[in-house]
């Protein structure tokens, strides 16, 4: 009586557990077909520069213990928190900045370069980049220390994928667009970091003298957004002319 | 029977330990620092090297194994009570205790799996008490001091039983530690352990200004953390004012009283401390601790709504007829912890 009691029990549950593992065969949908946008001259292409700017102190970076795993605390050459990256004249690095709208229907040609995210010294490099859409975002374990790469999104399919051994990559690709998306490894809770995923190409990361350049953008009026992960966003309107350059400034505070 | 309560002692332990290492794996965020299951980064979980047990690994991949080990010592108790328990009832319960520690660790893979989706972890840690409670529960049951009811004599037996507010409180106490503790594992699994920042006032007023769910949640236990530590001084309170002479009731009350004073610290330190890794894990384990006290309290005493069981059990165990403190004898009194 008791065996069978376990049994059916054992039977229940790996009825239970084989559902729930199944998964589901990803959806299919069917988009309506969308008339071909006005072809877009090169010639008459514009670009967007500008630098962000810091007002305000920033928090000190904090130091990272990194003594829970021994190899990192042996390769590790930046053991301080990356939250502000604030250059010599004030410049705001790390700031992610897009065309959020004013593209309207236009589409691109697909990227076909693979974007390279490291795991070096117990870090994420770069702390912070984009990527298109389908573009192959290629992740590399460049640490002879295990690390599991754990993706957060909410528009995309999360992941959590363990790379063990040093010079392991795996490729992934994002089917949809989603600003921003977390990075976090879960062996090494100081390690994070965040992709911005676009439909097209007019993005940029603010270098550490917090300068960006978005060019070959077609002339139009856009909206274009700033994201820093700890200040948030802000956005503002701008107009590109015919083969002109828009100066674009943001200004962030820190209280 | 000796050996075999010690086993459920060790056992017990051993959850502690388990429910503790659960504690430390969402206290330090590590629960996908090991990303696949049953497998730990594609080794069996046996041969996965001691070396690279680094990080958020050692929580993680620690907790499964002292799971392991748990699994493995509540199979052992299940051969040894299906070979050496005469109740029926204690046999069944033992395969519930394993029925619950397999699903137990099916919940654990399925949550890391789907990337630790609140329903799943919140049973998770649900479950885990329970079983806990289960394994407490069978080392009362297979004490001596259970099988001698706890040496009661008819005027103690009536003096429990006739005492509707004990018997009350003893059933209200662990109930409510347990919807407390199902409250903070939600609290925990939804990440509003510091949704209100301050105490002993919430945002500097007694009820919060504003609400949204996490605040409602949190909110939710700091009144719940009242209610319990009420219940447990009502409890304590009224067990040293009327059964003095019952040690087997006057310890664990005691005992609870001294962990809920711990654990009601140990609540306002986590937040005051945002989360201290040692703090807040200490808060789980307390918490379990307080749950299994209160429990013993609660079964030592009901005791009397078992004595059939144990009559027919008397009558099969050589060892309960030997033993001549097992017959009530009017007027006589006596204890037992």
């Amino acid at each position: 009586m008791q065996y069978r009691t376990l049994w059916a029990f054992v039977s229940i549950i790996t009825v239970v557990v084989g559902s729930a593992c199944g998964g589901s065969d990803s959806e299919t949908s069917t988009t309506p077909a969308v008339p071909p946008p006005p072809a877009f001259d090169p010639a008459t292409a514009g670009s967007v520069m500008g630098m962000i700017t810091l007002e305000g102190a920033p928090p000190a970076p904090e130091n990272i213990r990194m003594n829970s795993d021994p190899t990192c605390v042996e390769r590790a050459t930046n053991t301080t928190t990356e939250y502000y990256a604030v250059g010599d004249s004030g410049g705001l690095g790390n700031v992610f900045i897009y065309i959020k709208e004013g593209l309207g229907a236009q589409t691109f040609p697909a990227a076909t370069d693979t974007v390279t995210f490291n795991q070096v010294g117990c870090r994420y490099t770069p702390h912070v980049f984009g990527i298109r859409v389908g573009q192959t975002l290629e992740i590399l374990n460049s640490d002879p220390t295990l690390h599991n790469i754990h993706a957060s999104p909410t528009a995309n399919e999360e992941f959590n994928t363990g790379q063990p051994i040093e010079g392991m990559r795996f490729e992934r690709t994002f089917t949809a667009p989603e600003v921003m998306v977390p990075f976090q490894c879960d062996v090494h809770s100081w390690m994070n970091a965040y992709v911005g995923v676009l439909e097209h190409p007019y993005f940029a990361v603010t270098s550490d003298d917090g300068k960006f350049d978005i060019s070959s953008l077609p002339p139009g009026d856009y909206v274009v957004e700033a994201w820093h992960e700890e200040l948030g966003t802000q956005t503002q309107n701008i107009t590109v002319g015919e083969g002109a350059t828009a100066e674009l400034n943001f200004t962030f505070t820190v209280s | 029977m000796l050996w075999l309560h010690r086993y459920n002692q060790l056992l017990a332990l051993a959850t502690l330990a388990l429910i503790t290492a659960g504690g430390l794996v969402t206290s330090t965020d590590s629960g996908l620092a090991v990303p696949d299951w049953p497998n730990t980064y594609g080794y069996f979980m046996f041969s996965f090297p001691w070396s690279q047990m680094v990080g958020g690994i050692l929580y993680e991949h620690g907790h499964r194994l002292i799971a392991s080990i748990v699994g493995l010592l509540t199979i052992g108790l299940v051969i040894w009570l299906s070979r050496r328990e005469h109740r029926r009832w204690v046999r069944r319960l033992g395969w519930l205790a394993l029925a619950a520690v397999v699903t137990q660790g099916f919940l654990g893979g399925i949550t890391v799996l789907y990337f630790l989706p609140p329903g799943v972890s919140i049973s998770h840690a649900g479950l885990a008490q329970m079983f806990f409670a289960l394994i407490v529960s069978l080392a009362v049951f297979t004490s001596h001091g259970w099988v001698t009811r706890y040496k009661r004599n008819s005027n103690d037996e009536r003096a429990i039983i006739g005492d509707s507010v004990l018997r009350l409180l003893t059933v209200l106490t662990p109930a409510s530690i347990y919807i407390q503790i199902l409250i903070g594992a939600t609290m925990r699994h939804t990440g509003a352990g510091l949704a209100i920042p301050d105490f002993p006032l919430a945002f500097g007023e007694l009820i919060p200004p504003d609400w949204n769910t996490l605040i409602a949640i949190h909110f939710t236990h700091r009144v719940g953390a009242v209610i319990v530590t009420g219940l447990v001084v009502a409890t304590g309170g009224h067990i040293w004012a009327h059964h003095t002479q019952r040690q087997e009731l006057v310890r664990p009350a005691t005992l609870m009283i001294g962990v809920s004073v711990a654990q009601f610290t140990l609540g306002a330190l986590t937040v005051l401390s945002e989360r201290a890794v040692a703090i807040n894990t200490a808060h789980v384990t307390t918490g379990a601790l307080l749950f299994g006290t209160a429990l013993v309290l609660g079964l030592r005493t009901h005791r009397d709504r078992f004595r059939d069981e144990t009559k027919s059990m008397a009558s099969s165990l050589p060892m309960i007829v030997t033993e001549p403190t097992t017959i009530p004898t009017p007027g006589s009194s006596g204890a037992s912890g």
